[in-house]
């Protein structure tokens, strides 16, 4: 019954920043993050809360409030017509790619619906505004929800329940990408595996998987490819279990430490504010390999941005 | 010990929890695990006194928590800190973070600006960041303040309702090892409820499993407000 998403369609992001205005300050939540997901895979962007990843989310859907100034390109190439994301319209953003390109699985699901109205009444909506002859009901049971399930109020499904009717309406319009944007937020662990695996049949059926979580342990479960995040900036990118197995990075390896089957240890201090970023690498004032050469950037070479990449030094 | 024996719970018509039991021993951390939905944060908030049980009973170090309707009496209550999931939902939005760990100094009429400072540092707060408002910092950091917050009055338990469920692997293994400190120094009895079974194999001396049926504890599981 469902079709398979064939194709070559990828998203390539390239260069993308994104700052605020607020009073008295410049807040540089995404800085130069250059990444790429491919139909048929899933990349997870990880890193901690506040580190930048869901702005990025929505930057890319054209999503962010009016003192953000954005800039980079964010190509979105898929059958004739590649659209950049960045620069479009609202106008072409919401009749080519908001639910049609891109689905976007929201973060709480519970919260995101409306309460006033129930599942089925806002699944038939997205159903409407995307011109969409497909039914309720069989859309709702290709994701495991019964029919009379659709007839609830938001406040009357369980966490399972509402995660399964947000990802029904993000893949209403049949999407080739799908945007998950912590979607394990609150959930317990059979429910992050179960959310796992629905993500990983979505990349099985030939859609590309873009997964924003602050859960490494989630993230293995699905991801391919991973990015992680740190203060706005990517610093370690590459194959999944290459990542995570033998991180190169100090904070990668930092955060793969901290988990509760492994060493358990935190990463000392807490992340820098963006406002004020330390010069040169952000994670130096925490890191315990800093040296005066990470005054300067490091340039992301080779998938990992940092002078005293750990591989170095195990070799 | 703080006791918990048939605790049952009913929210309007429907059973939360029903003749539940659980102990808390000084100095142990004992793990409170179950599914989403079993009743394990409706019992915490019986053991916290936050919530009055619709039958059960709940001793504090020997002594029996009754005849209140609105608070438990405040020394009874003080010994017992309850750290929220949430930690957006369980701070005033109109204190800033100093005076949100300090909160429960003032109300006990001895405010103490120092302790606020040493507590905060504990959990990796300091200087400007304690002068911010809530919507001013990253969960991560609220958390943070939360956790200083529950320590303030010395309790003799803690009770942590998926304290670290939003958080980062490093925060996380931070805020465990503040709250595993504190008891090493003070003898408290922690409850950590999670669902995160390598979580709990970690930090937990003894793990009770709420939706499997058998505690260690004599009496009956909670019972499932609702399933997924």
């Amino acid at each position: 019954m469902t079709q398979p998403v064939t194709g070559r369609g990828r998203l390539r992001v390239q260069d993308l920043s994104v700052a605020f205005r607020i009073p008295g300050a410049r807040v540089q939540a995404v800085d130069r993050a250059s990444f790429e997901v491919r139909q048929g895979r899933c990349l997870a962007l990880v890193g901690e809360s506040g580190c930048g990843k869901s702005v990025l989310a929505h930057a890319l859907l054209g999503l962010l409030p009016g003192n953000a100034t954005v800039s980079g390109q964010a190509w979105l190439e898929h059958g004739a017509e590649p659209v950049e994301l960045l620069a479009a319209s609202q106008a072409v953003l919401a009749r080519r790619v908001r639910g049609r390109a891109i689905g976007l699985i929201p973060q709480s699901p519970a919260t995101h619906l409306t309460p006033v109205r129930t599942a089925r009444a806002q699944l038939q909506e997205a159903l409407r505004e995307l011109g969409s002859r497909a039914v309720a009901d069989d859309l709702a049971a290709r994701y495991g929800l019964r029919p009379e399930e659709l007839d609830r109020y938001p406040h009357e499904l369980s966490g399972g329940m509402a995660q399964r009717v947000a990802n029904v309406i993000a893949l209403a319009g049949d999407p080739w990408l799908i945007l998950a944007d912590e979607p394990t937020g609150g959930l317990d662990r059979p429910l992050v595996d179960r959310a796992m695996t629905t993500l990983r049949e979505l990349c099985d059926e030939g859609r590309a998987v873009l997964l924003i979580t602050h859960d490494l342990r989630a993230a293995e479960q699905v991801a391919d490819d991973l990015a992680v995040m740190y203060a706005g900036r990517l610093v370690e990118v590459g194959p999944a279990a290459e990542v995570l197995g033998r991180p190169r990075h100090p904070y990668t390896a930092g955060l793969v430490a901290a988990q509760p089957n492994r060493d358990f240890v935190p990463i000392p201090g807490l992340p820098p504010e963006l406002t004020r970023l330390p010069a040169g690498c952000a994670f130096r004032p925490r890191c315990g390999h800093a040296t005066e050469r990470c005054a300067t950037l490091p340039p992301m070479d080779g998938g990992v941005a940092c002078h005293h990449v750990l591989e170095d030094r195990h070799a | 010990m703080l006791e918990a024996t048939g605790i049952t719970v009913r929210y309007g018509g429907r059973t939360a929890l029903e003749a539940a039991s659980l102990t808390i021993r000084p100095g142990e951390v004992t793990g409170l695990a179950g599914p989403s939905g079993c009743g394990k944060s409706t019992l915490a908030r019986v053991m916290a006194m936050m919530l009055r049980p619709d039958a059960g009973t709940l001793t504090v170090d020997g002594v029996p928590v009754t005849g209140w309707r609105q608070r438990a009496p405040r020394d009874l209550r003080t010994r017992v800190a309850l750290i929220y999931q949430q930690p957006r939902l369980a701070v005033d939005p109109r204190l800033r973070l100093a005076e949100v760990i300090g909160e429960p100094l003032a109300a006990n009429g001895r405010p103490d600006g120092e302790r606020v400072a040493e507590l905060a540092a504990l959990t990796g707060l300091t200087g400007e960041l304690l002068t911010r408002w809530p919507h001013e910092v990253s969960d991560g950091q609220l958390q943070r303040a939360c956790v200083a917050r529950a320590l303030t009055l010395e309790p003799r338990y803690l009770v942590c309702d998926e304290m670290t469920t939003m958080l980062d692997a490093s925060t996380q293994a931070h805020l465990v090892a503040v709250v595993n400190a504190y008891r090493e120094r003070t003898g408290a009895g922690v409850l950590a409820i999670s669902h995160d079974p390598l979580l709990l194999d970690r930090w937990a001396d003894g793990v009770v499993d709420f939706a499997g049926g058998q505690g260690p504890t004599p009496g009956q599981p909670g019972r499932a407000l609702r399933s997924t």
